[in-house]
């Protein structure tokens, strides 16, 4: 028998625009000792549908409008509160995609570990203690013995989410659900805490539900994949069967939006646009400490139009360089020359008008556009700031640069709040072009977005850097998009170069061990290779 | 679409041309902000027009009358010394609301800059821009406002000036605290890459969203500044009678509450209504120029 089986699930949410079904007859099951990935964008029903089960959706507005989820034979979905609450933590567990905001931060994770250990085993508190190491070591937390009357924030963010694994296997569930545990973890991490789910399910022998956006991140661990989109399923498959022989259109689109393929080198890469050297941003921590070497002592060349990849991890002062040569933090020392002149030493109108010839793409388009501003505001202002277009002939400007990127304009005068995350993101390209700069700092700008609008917004930002000639920096955590949209690339570790080289160099002859272990810890490889 | 669209063909009902545009059309929908704006409105036509239509002059006494209920020749009654109530409040007005805006607006505009400019530029500027707050905040209030009065006489130009000059510390801390999460944002940064200077991206990028805090403080000190008007009259360094404001009739009212209840209904009515307007509009005003706040 299936540990469980979900039959006709329909789950909607009652909201003032009308009814939403958010869970469109879903059926699946998940066997004891498999994993069972359930793949989809954001709004697919992914989430829904699991915390439906356990009765966690908000009602109202939400309501199971119909179906049946047997968990070892017994109906989830006709039980009571009180029994679901029997249910949940004991025989299904959660771990959830952002740690620290699942632990309390006042208490030593020991405390968070022992207090419910006592209150289901019934145990002594020293016992307890005991039980708490044994799982803590279980999850590979290295000298749990002392470590465990640490707070949560002196863990890193993988350590958390292992003290958050063996907080979801306090009274052995049978049924582990995972909701994006890896989303916000770097790639090495992420591997590693792929590696311990895959090794308690064979271990303990449970079924583990792994809720995803990210195919790739599942193609190592999964035995049974499913496939939704907007609250339907699309697809279900075991992994073989999905990788090679999908069948689904919407399964393929996102198959083929896993960035692949190594770009090949421009040929006639000229001159240096840029070169920064011996760069060293630091960050004071007060007077009694040593600064944060958020940078230290690069030295690196950016050749006219060529995508010069910036890959590490959270840490790795990616992000600082590229603010450090746009002059967004202040530097510590070294040069940054562009094209002949000295960025660092520019002051007023020179300044600004440097800042013309190079611009930033963020991360968050929800974070870098401005709330109160329409989309006609935001790109009206730089072109008039630089005299770009006269204030007779902005609003066409305005509108042509919202065809460059692909942005209908009857948009024009909305608020970012009414777009999508992939359009916001096109707003922000915008803006960046508005000035007709010659290079860019990319930084993370597909991170925030779903796959398939990832795709596209890496399409859109090479087709664009052709059409302008734009020299690129293209700052990322993902090796699979740098080596997709890359020239050359430049892996960095604790604000130190590590390696650097053409993305074909790089990937087929590592030479340094942390570029080795960086390009192992890429989700999916043997199936996608 | 053809390419000699204009934007003007393209804005909507629910899409003005700008942010304030946009918030007016927000603002229309919602009844209690709009009973709010024709209530103040109302009253300050009023005001203005007091000398020319009131029914009686301020200083018309009949002491003979005395304090006398509403009757049909004074429809709110008279007060100890037989002076129409109504005509009293109507010039009451005249100062409360001229003190509670002109005193509100000095604070405003000292307050926002001076902590706008104290949060963006942070570090050793804003220490020491801060602490001669906090060293004004330290000196008692009244000492300040005696010392103003004596050294440049009484005159109501000056009280408005004086009380304003107090009111700003706080709108200056809270504006400081909204510009320092502000300039973090990811936005603020895209504007300093794209060249705007510090003044711009203060107006055009951080004062508007910090709006929502500033017309909540807003509205709550125009009442506390009436109050004070007439706290500091009472003490005898505002208004003199015969002038009066609505502080002034109302603790002259509470004084004769039992004998004489009405004197103290109809200003704290006069003044109940405007604080309620008040808040209604600037509840409204919040919302409408919040423009994630409003998808309806």
């Amino acid at each position: 028998m299936a540990l469980l089986e979900v039959k006709n699930l329909q789950v909607s949410f009652h909201t003032r625009n009308g009814e939403v079904k958010a869970v469109d007859d879903v059926s699946f099951t998940v066997e004891s000792g498999k994993i069972t990935a359930i793949i989809g964008e954001s709004g697919s029903g992914k989430s829904v549908a699991c915390y439906s089960l356990l009765g966690l959706i908000p009602r109202p507005p939400g309501k199971v409008e119909g179906g049946q989820a047997l968990f070892e034979g017994e109906d989830l979905l006709q039980m009571s509160e009180r029994q679901l609450q029997q249910i949940r933590g004991r025989d299904i567990a959660m771990i959830f995609q952002d740690p620290m905001t699942c632990l309390n931060p006042y208490m030593t994770i020991g405390d968070q570990l022992i207090e419910p250990i006592v209150f289901h085993k019934r145990i002594s508190k020293k016992e307890a203690r005991q039980r708490a190491v044994e799982l803590l070591e279980e999850v590979g937390l290295r000298d749990p013995g002392s470590t465990i009357d640490s707070y949560p924030h002196e863990f890193s963010g993988g350590m958390r989410q292992r003290v958050m694994i063996a907080m979801a296997l306090i009274n052995e569930p049978k049924l582990l659900i995972a909701d994006e545990p890896t989303t916000a973890l770097d790639v090495t991490i992420q591997a590693q805490i792929l590696k311990l789910i895959a090794q308690l399910q064979t271990k303990r022998d449970i079924g583990v539900i792994f809720i995803s956006h990210d195919l790739a991140v599942v193609a190592d661990i999964a035995d049974d994949i499913i496939v939704m989109k907007t609250g339907k399923v699309v697809e279900h498959n075991d992994r073989q069967g999905i990788f090679h022989n999908a069948q689904h259109p919407y399964t393929k689109k996102l198959l083929s939006a896993i960035p692949g393929g190594t770009k090949t080198i421009n040929p006639e890469l000229h001159q240096p646009l840029i070169t920064v050297s011996n760069l060293n941003t630091w960050f004071d921590q007060g007077k009694h400490q040593e600064p944060v070497k958020a940078v230290n002592n690069v030295s690196l060349e950016i050749r006219k139009g060529e995508i010069l990849g910036l890959v590490g991890e959270s840490g790795s002062g990616k992000s600082t360089i590229g603010r450090s040569i746009l002059r967004l933090v202040p530097i510590t020392s070294g040069t940054v020359n562009f094209d002949g002149t000295d960025v660092t030493s520019l002051e007023g109108g020179d300044l600004k008008n440097m800042r013309r010839r190079m611009q930033m793409i963020f991360q968050d388009p929800y974070a870098s556009l401005n709330p109160r501003m329409s989309v006609y505001d935001t790109l009206a202002e730089p072109l008039l700031l630089h005299g770009i277009e006269t204030k007779a002939s902005v609003e066409q400007g305005v509108l042509k640069l919202m065809d460059h990127v692909g942005l209908a304009r009857n948009f024009v005068r909305k608020y970012p709040h009414e777009f999508s995350g992939g359009q916001r993101q096109r707003i922000a390209i915008g803006r960046a072009l508005s000035t007709r700069p010659e290079f860019i700092v990319a930084d993370e700008p597909v991170s925030a977005l779903d796959v398939t609008i990832q795709a596209q917004i890496l399409d859109l930002m090479l087709d664009l850097g052709k059409e302008y000639g734009l020299t690129m920096l293209f700052v990322s955590h993902d090796l699979a998009v740098v080596k997709h949209i890359a020239d050359r690339i430049v892996v960095l570790y604790k604000g130190e170069i590590v390696e650097q080289g053409t993305g074909r160099d790089l990937f087929d002859n590592p030479q340094q061990e942390y570029t080795r272990q960086l390009l192992h810890s890429i989700p999916g490889q043997a199936l996608l290779a | 679409m053809s390419n000699d669209t204009t934007i003007s063909d393209i804005a909507t009902a629910e899409h003005g041309t700008s942010l304030w545009k946009d918030a007016w059309i927000r603002l229309k929908k919602n009844r209690l902000a709009l009973f709010g704006l024709a209530v103040l409105t109302l009253f300050i036509i009023v005001a203005l027009l007091t000398p020319w239509i009131a029914p009686y002059g301020y200083e018309t006494q009949d002491l003979d009358l005395g304090a006398t209920p509403p009757s049909a020749a004074h429809w709110l009654g008279t007060d100890i010394f037989g002076r129409d109530l109504l005509t009293l409040i109507m010039y009451g007005g005249r100062i409360s609301l001229a003190v509670g805006f002109v005193a509100t607006t000095v604070a405003l505009l000292i307050g926002v800059t001076y902590g706008a400019i104290a949060g963006y530029a942070g570090g050793k500027i804003d220490a020491a821009m801060m602490r001669l707050v906090d060293i004004l905040y330290a000196l008692p209030f009244m000492i300040f406002i005696v010392l103003l009065m004596v050294v440049f006489g009484r005159n109501l130009l000056l009280l408005f000036l004086a009380i304003g000059a107090v009111e700003w510390l706080t709108m200056a801390r809270i504006m400081r605290s909204q510009v320092q999460s502000l300039r973090q944002q990811e936005f603020v940064e895209a504007a300093v890459s794209l060249g705007l200077g510090p003044a711009t991206i203060i107006r055009r990028h951080i004062i508007p969203n910090a709006l929502g805090p500033i017309i909540v403080y807003t509205t709550l000190t125009i009442p506390s500044v009436m109050l004070l008007e007439a706290f500091l009259s009472f003490l005898g360094l505002g208004v003199q009678p015969p002038q009066t404001s609505w502080g002034l009739l109302i603790s002259y009212g509470a004084e004769t509450m039992e004998e004489f209840p009405w004197l103290l209904i109809f200003p704290g009515l006069a003044l109940s209504l405007t604080l309620f307007s008040l808040n209604f509009l600037g509840d409204g005003l919040r919302d409408a120029l919040d423009v994630r706040s409003s998808k309806d």
